[in-house]
């Protein structure tokens, strides 16, 4: 039996070893990669060690850690739903999101810029302390978009066309991140399934993430500003004007939404199409161009670019190798043509800024907690994706379109407000998807924005984007003009 | 003087002297302090106090460990001195650990804990392991037992399967529960089975040997000497079919193969084992949903649709998470956050404990496990008796299999299975079974240094 057993303790042997093996490889070689994954929430527990930053908006804190009596430390409370959306959350068993994420580093006092710091929390034993990070947000523009927006599903941002500064940032619904903020894992594993499922996605900032939207008519602005870059249109320039136009190469027609001619003359110029908002000369000057040329345009504007403000916006969609058909939808926003709210922003305000798009940006400041400025991100121009003259041109059609056309609903006593209205279909028996951006005043703009309206804003049909989206303009600009 | 009365008065003076008993002594105060310094840690690393606590985890089972080693003292006194110790450090660190997280999810607002219980079985096992070892003088006594022993072994494996008392835990049928504690009776089968594959396989093993026909140069035993290996590959089989436990029907398998082995000298039967092993792991890979479900997450276990999946890899990757956080030195007790697998108390306890001791305390626990074994085998060397022989080497490598089916699941050298980590895991049947194979093996180290004592004298 000795052999055998001297065999048996060889096997044995050999067992141990593999297991010394397969615990050096996770333990000492691949340990990197696995710290990495996203599914590794460890790093979120190793930073409840220390205090970390709040959150301010014009120096109140909107999102603060308190130290509290429990294996955590401290617990992270959130001020006001209104801010939802920006903040996001930061989670002990579901991670973080928003600011929270984007500004990590600054908030957990992680940043390189605080190296003196942790060195001397190494030295002192003391634990770190992270920075304050002051955001661009205006309080009371912040509560006038939360309250422009009702009880809309929906986004709506607003960007100092100047600066880059956003101002306002509203996704709704919001939800209470308190709830999930929680150390009660049963709590919060609940309220995070309950938000997760729910149809109206309140854990998404709609105004840079999520699913995309398609834009409809505000994605005209698009066409136009191709249209006037390529030097052989301007703003006199006319469109045959029949009732409706077939798409090349298949039996669809177009229509405009009047399901009548675009004005009663023969012909229709770009401004009076801009103005009234209708397809069929969209279609025509789309076709004209060509997907490349619209498709270089959008580029130029940002779609397809990773933008952050910090938090990563997901880029906007203008889709590659479509036939004419194809084209001929995307000409007025349909197909497969996707955009963020802060995507039709930036548009509104590089033609509010003389055609500049100045660099979006939430965070004033950073601050450190013995009171120096660790940094204060200046404006950044982003990209000039149109000529000043073409900016202007675009300017005076938007106008019109709030003035005297089916932007009328944005208007503004005593303001010349510069707007465009889009309803996007998503589909047979879909609710649409209702648009306005735009910016005020026309002359030295003071705000750009973008709002979205989904689902209908709760109808089935007869929902338009200056019948619901437009007024939503309306009231935030009042409250930004103090009325 | 007669020579007869000589060699008795010299073992009886060897006996007076038991040096290895005060080795023993030295090392148990060892374990101690280890494991008062593990809770001390962790209390001052999470509470950030000492609280009586600790008495309550710490002094239960080295109270016990001590009689248990006056009873030796008594009982066996040439027991081997390494394997109670190497079992209480063990025990006392599982405690430790099972404290920690249970820390943690009072934090969280938990309240299942583990720990208290824990105590109270670590007592009582050690409590049995007491009786074992004043009750059973040698293995001779068992050996009246064998066929006993088979009946109660395969009663304990159907009990699960009796309606009303059979319980069903995460898809595996291996508990019954009464009054509201649930034991699994598959673990004492485990002891009850090995006495009798010994005894067994030690009055068959000249017929089991008896070489038949030789084909392609390999030595076929005759075709109703596959009797007891087909009878038994079958009985494990119907334990993954009817309990849907792959690791429990891995263990009795791979159990018997050794001790076949062992007893035989034939390789013939490692090698038809092996392959039996493999086809039915395979055919069950395809035929039974669970275990490809298994197979998948171990092959893939950072898919996303794996790691989604109910019963997917979602487990095992946290626990990889858990030790490459652990990194070479690991985060210390109490500063990781082993909470985050799920079972990090039982089926986990060895990620959770790397995650917060490191590679180095991964090593160290391994090493431990290690030398039990090896302490166990060499029983199996130096005892005379072949029935005393085979029962050793079933008791250190079932402990051996465990270890390497549990933490290799959990490595993913192996597809996970439902096997508790011996001495370390929560859980009162797994200790229980536990402190019966260790009292086994004292009994057992006691009786070959016996006999090696008085054969030397003759």
């Amino acid at each position: 039996m000795t052999k055998e057993l001297r065999r048996v303790s060889l096997v044995v042997a050999a067992m141990f070893m593999s297991l010394f093996l397969a615990g050096t490889l996770l333990q000492a070689v691949d340990t990197e990669a696995l710290a990495n994954d996203p599914r590794n929430v460890r790093n979120i527990y190793e930073s409840y060690k220390t205090q970390r930053g709040p959150i301010l908006v014009d120096g109140k804190p909107i999102a603060e850690s308190i130290a509290v009596d429990s294996a955590y430390r401290y617990l992270r409370t959130y001020d006001n739903e209104v801010y939802s959306g920006v903040t996001g959350y930061f989670s002990v068993f579901r991670g973080a999101t928003g600011i929270e994420s984007a500004a990590n580093s600054y908030l957990s006092g992680q940043s390189s810029s605080q190296f003196f710091e942790q060195v001397n929390a190494v030295l002192s034993g003391n634990p770190i302390t992270g920075a304050a990070v002051e955001l661009t947000l205006d309080p009371s523009l912040q509560q006038a978009a939360w309250d422009a927006l009702g009880d809309y599903r929906g986004a709506l941002i607003a960007i100092d066309p100047v600066t880059g500064n956003i101002l306002a940032m509203v996704s709704k619904p919001g939800f209470n991140v308190n709830r999930i903020a929680g150390h009660n894992s049963e709590k919060v594993s609940e309220k995070y399934v309950e938000l997760e499922s729910d149809p109206a996605n309140p854990l998404i900032n709609k105004t840079i993430g999520g699913d995309l939207y398609h834009p409809g008519s505000v994605f005209k602005l698009v066409v136009a500003a191709a249209a006037l870059e390529s030097g052989e249109y301007n703003n006199a320039s006319t469109f045959p004007n029949p009732v409706s136009v077939q798409l090349p190469g298949s039996t669809s027609e177009v229509f405009n939404s009047s399901r009548n001619t675009c004005g009663s003359d023969s012909t229709v110029t770009l401004s009076y199409a801009l103005r009234y908002s209708c397809n069929v000369p969209f279609v025509e000057l789309g076709l004209a161009l060509g997907q490349d040329r619209l498709r270089a345009q959008a580029e130029l504007f940002g779609f397809g670019k990773e933008i952050r403000v910090p938090m990563l916006a997901t880029p906007s969609v203008f889709p590659e190798e479509m036939d004419d058909a194809q084209l001929g939808l995307s000409s007025f926003g349909q197909f497969d043509v996707r955009v963020s709210p802060l995507q039709m922003a930036l548009i509104s305000s590089a033609i509010a800024n003389g055609g500049l798009m100045m660099q979006p940006n939430l965070i004033e400041s950073v601050i450190s907690p013995n009171l120096s400025v660790i940094s204060s991100p200046q404006p950044e121009v982003l990209a000039q994706p149109i000529t000043a003259a073409t900016a202007d041109a675009l300017k005076k059609m938007m106008v019109q379109s709030v003035s005297k056309g089916v932007a009328s609903n944005a208007s503004v006593y005593g303001v010349k407000v510069a707007g465009k209205t889009g309803t996007a279909e998503n589909g047979d028996n879909e609710r649409v998807t209702l648009w306005f951006t735009g910016f005020a005043p026309s002359i030295n703009p003071k705000v750009a924005i973008a709002l979205v309206v989904e689902d209908g804003g709760g109808r089935d049909s007869g929902a338009s984007g200056n019948g619901t989206a437009a007024p939503v303009a309306r009231s935030f600009f009042k409250a930004v003009f103090g009325q | 003087m007669n020579p007869l009365t000589e060699a008795l008065q010299i073992s009886k003076l060897i006996k007076v002297v038991p040096r290895s008993r005060n080795l023993e002594a030295l090392l148990l105060f060892f374990a101690a302090g280890l494991n008062a310094f593990e809770i001390a840690q962790i209390q001052l690393s999470i509470l950030e106090k000492i609280t009586t606590d600790l008495f309550t985890y710490w002094f239960p089972p080295i109270a016990f460990a001590f009689v248990l080693h006056l009873i030796l003292r008594r009982r066996a006194s040439e027991a081997d001195p390494l394997i109670l110790p190497i079992a209480v450090a063990l025990n006392g660190l599982g405690i430790a650990m099972i404290y920690r997280l249970d820390l943690a999810s009072i934090a969280s607002g938990g309240a299942e804990l583990f720990a208290v219980r824990q105590v109270m079985w670590t007592a009582l096992a050690m409590a049995i392991a007491a009786i074992v070892i004043s009750f059973v003088p040698s293995q001779l006594f068992l050996r009246r037992y064998v066929y006993v022993s088979m009946a109660v072994g395969i009663a304990l494996l159907l009990l699960p399967l009796v309606p009303f008392i059979g319980t069903t835990i995460n898809g595996a049928t291996l508990w019954i529960s009464f009054f509201g504690v649930t034991f699994q009776p598959g673990e004492i089968a485990k002891i009850a089975l090995i006495i009798f594959f010994a005894g067994y396989l030690v009055n068959r093993k000249d017929s089991l040997a008896v070489v038949g026909r030789k084909i392609l140069g390999v030595r076929i035993p005759r075709g109703r000497e596959l009797g007891p290996i087909l009878v038994i590959w079958l009985a494990s089989i119907g334990v993954l079919v009817l309990q849907r436990d792959l690791g429990t029907s891995i263990l009795y398998f791979g159990l018997f193969l050794v001790m076949i082995y062992v007893a035989t000298g034939r390789a013939f039967y490692a090698g038809i084992g092996v392959a039996m092993l493999i086809t039915g792991g395979l055919v069950a890979s395809r035929v039974l949903d669970y275990v490809s479900r298994r197979f998948d997450s171990w092959l893939n276990p950072f898919d996303q649709e794996n790691y989604d999946a109910v019963g997917g890899s979602y487990q095992i990757v946290q626990g990889i998470f858990g030790m490459a956080n652990g990194g070479l030195f690991g985060t210390g007790l109490g500063g990781g956050v082993p909470q985050l697998v799920p079972l990090a108390e039982s089926d986990f306890i060895i990620s959770s404990l790397a995650e917060e001791l490191g590679l180095i305390g991964f090593f160290a626990i391994l090493a431990l496990y290690f030398l039990l074994v090896a302490r166990g085998l060499k029983v199996g060397f130096r005892h005379n008796d072949e029935f005393a022989k085979l029962m050793a080497v079933g008791f250190a490598f079932v402990i051996a299999l465990q270890v390497f089916v549990v933490i290799g699941g959990v490595t993913r050298i192996l597809p996970l299975t439902g096997l508790t980590t011996p001495l370390l895991a929560a859980g009162g049947s797994s200790l229980l079974a536990n402190w019966i194979i260790i009292a086994m093996l004292l009994r057992l180290s006691d009786s070959a240094a016996d006999r090696q004592a008085e054969v030397s004298i003759r």
